[in-house]
């Protein structure tokens, strides 16, 4: 979404003197021998994007001198900024992957019912890893997802029990619904208060929270799943369609929250600050950030997340599925990471990390089809995930010595 | 530039600061003045004070004592947003940037142009349009404009960090050494700006230890010691030599050729 920006704007300022620019182009022309060496790969990709930043050149009347060396720079820049942009890369991993099993699953992988299935199936994760973007995007972790989940659809389900149980009313479901989703959002914004007020690292109050708001649904409960979700919930939201579409409700409600949230991080003030506070936290402070509140406001938001997350689950299952979130707060960060986001905070976008939860739900699929022991989805997931974090360490490193 | 004249009423002054830091008096009851359209230096040993003097004026920290005045007018800085609000602006040392972001959206960090109320869509356009305007009105050059700041050289940081007070500063800008990171080039121009700074009638307040950077672009020199001012020179008067005995206590004259307030 932000790669809009990239197009490669060349502004030679004509109010700086002649001598000026001159030195300018010679640090420039300093500078590249420090790009990677990978660049050249990159080039072609980006030479498209070129002439039209070419165009855009609003200040003609430039040298031809210092205009070629600066093309020549201003290639390469784009180049290693094109590295940065590891959305690119985790999409032709994820073309890749799908080209590949189709081909040798003809007429099997690539069916729509195929990626229906998926994309249902993969549902909450990807409601979760809305809220996980936000908050690792702010140089934080959020680990509790999974058990804010089940606490959500905990809360959701025991108000249905109470006002109906299978046969619950539509006004019933929407109360349940929407103390789900505040529960979740209070669970969130309580782990935001850990985080900024007590000034307990994220990966810490998380934990806790994971912990402990396990053990909570595992109180409300009393240890076994609560079952008889509204039969209207399952029946539509879970299993159906939206009316008059082969759309599944699943689908249709996590990618609704995909894109608007998607948009927030990408078009409106939110969104900056978001990556302002993950980029440098101090700087956002002097800028006149209520670096604390928004903090609160992001953790919350993954809470809420996890909350319509768990309203989904209790819909898909119709029981509370206790045991069976212990792991999506793994699934969520290896999709995030994988999609580009930096663990240092300030950079990653929401499209990345929708392709990089795709990618392992798109090789387990595939090896499923195509016969091959599944496990070994898992072991190259985790050798990916360990590459992708130290290519980020890498820029990380290479910034900081800039 | 403009005259000192005696009856001018300074755009920021302080009058007998204090700071303490538990049993440390930071600042011992300092003055300092900066007049409309002036370039006053602030130097001092390390440890006289400069810092904190500096944060009391752009609202970083409170004092524990003594009045800070804007146009001749009592008030109370409580925040670097305040500060603001009175036209003050700051370039730290660290410049405050985010480096994931790009040079806009740096300059209009915590001042976004935004669209519609409750939403706040980003204006980019605008916001870029003008960024732009205001790093050409400077002189800088920033060959990418959508490029991270991260990104940049040192010189082109610095000038986003200059960039982004000179467009909201309408009083004053305090300037923490600008050009210790710098090479000579990017000093040179950093220089400039500050005299074009000034030109527009905008205050600056450099804090630095380069004693012929110092005297090559100030109008006045104001010296602190032990957190006290301790001399004030018209710097196309003094020398080096005068500086730097006025900021080790050498120079025990109360005041140089400032004269008193």
């Amino acid at each position: 979404m932000t790669s809009g920006d990239s197009e490669v704007q060349r502004d030679e300022t004509p109010a700086a003197p002649g001598g000026d620019s001159g030195g300018d182009s010679k640090v420039e022309a300093e500078e590249t021998p420090a790009a990677p060496g990978g660049d050249s790969k990159v080039q072609a990709d980006e030479t498209p994007a070129a002439p039209s930043g070419n165009g855009v050149a609003q200040h003609p009347g430039v040298p031809p001198a210092s205009r070629g060396a600066d093309a020549g720079a201003a290639v390469l820049r784009a180049g290693r900024r094109l590295i940065t942009f590891s959305e690119t890369w985790t999409l032709v991993a994820l073309i890749i992957l799908i080209v590949y099993f189709s081909f040798r699953a003809p007429g099997k992988f690539d069916s729509l019912n195929d990626f229906s299935l998926m994309g249902s199936a993969n549902a909450w994760y990807l409601v979760m890893v809305v809220g996980e973007t936000f908050v690792i995007l702010t140089a934080g972790i959020d680990l509790a997802v999974g058990a804010v989940l089940v606490m959500a659809g905990v809360v959701a389900d025991l108000y249905c029990l109470h006002h109906g149980g299978a046969s619950a009313s539509w006004a019933v479901i929407g109360v349940g619904s929407v103390l789900g989703l505040a529960t979740g959002a209070g669970c969130g914004a309580v782990q935001g208060l850990g985080v900024t007020k007590l000034k307990v690292p994220p990966l810490i109050v998380t934990l806790g929270g994971f912990i402990a708001f396990t053990g909570a649904a595992y109180l409300i409960t009393g240890g076994s799943d609560f079952r008889n979700a509204p039969n209207r919930l399952v029946n539509t939201i879970g299993l159906g369609n939206v009316p008059g579409t082969p759309l599944p409700w699943l689908i249709a409600i996590s990618f609704a929250a995909v894109i608007v949230f998607g948009l927030i991080l990408a078009f409106t003030r939110f969104g900056r600050y978001t990556y302002a506070i993950g980029s440098n936290p101090e700087a956002a402070r002097r800028a006149g950030i209520a670096v604390d509140r928004h903090l609160i406001k992001v953790y919350a938001l993954s809470g809420l997340m996890a909350g319509l997350a768990g309203i989904l689950s209790l819909a898909n299952f119709g029981t509370t599925t206790l045991a069976g979130h212990s792991f999506d707060n793994l699934t969520v960060i290896t999709g995030v990471v994988l999609g580009g986001a930096s663990l240092f905070g300030g950079r990653g976008t929401m499209l990345g990390s929708v392709i990089g939860l795709a990618i392992p739900a798109v090789l387990l699929t595939g090896l499923t089809i195509i016969g091959l022991n599944t496990y070994w989805q898992d072991v190259a997931i985790g050798a990916v995930l360990v590459a992708a974090v130290s290519l980020d360490q890498f820029r990380h490193r290479l910034r900081e010595r800039a | 530039m403009t005259d000192p004249m005696p009856t001018t009423v300074p755009v920021l002054e302080a009058r007998g600061v204090i700071k303490h830091y538990g049993h440390v008096l930071a600042l011992d009851e300092a003055d300092f003045s900066a007049n409309p359209g002036e370039v006053v230096a602030l130097i001092g040993d390390n440890g006289a004070g400069k810092s904190t003097l500096v944060k009391s004026l752009v609202g970083a920290i409170r004092p524990d004592g003594g009045l800070i005045l804007v146009d001749g007018k009592p008030v109370s800085l409580t925040s670097p947003l305040d500060a603001r609000r009175h036209g003050i602006e700051a370039v730290y040392q660290d410049l405050a940037l985010a480096p994931d972001l790009d040079p806009a959206s740096n300059l209009y960090l915590g001042r976004e142009i935004t669209l519609i109320p409750f939403i706040r869509i980003l204006n980019r356009r605008a916001m870029r349009e003008r960024a732009m305007t205001a790093f050409a009105e400077l002189g800088i050059n920033l060959p990418n404009i959508g490029a991270a700041v991260g990104t940049l050289s040192g010189g082109q940081r610095q000038s986003v960090a200059v960039a982004r007070a000179v467009a909201f500063a309408s009083r004053i800008i305090f300037m923490d050494e600008p050009t210790a990171a710098l090479g000579v080039i990017q000093r040179g121009r950093v220089l400039d700006v500050i005299r074009r700074v000034r030109d527009r009638g905008v205050s600056v307040v450099l804090v630095s230890h380069n004693m012929p950077e110092v005297l090559a672009v100030a109008d006045r020199v104001e010296v602190l010691r032990l957190g006290r001012r301790v001399a004030s020179f018209t710097a196309s008067q003094t020398s080096v030599e005068e500086l730097v005995g006025a900021m080790t206590g050498a120079l025990e004259i109360a005041n140089g050729s400032g004269g008193p307030r």
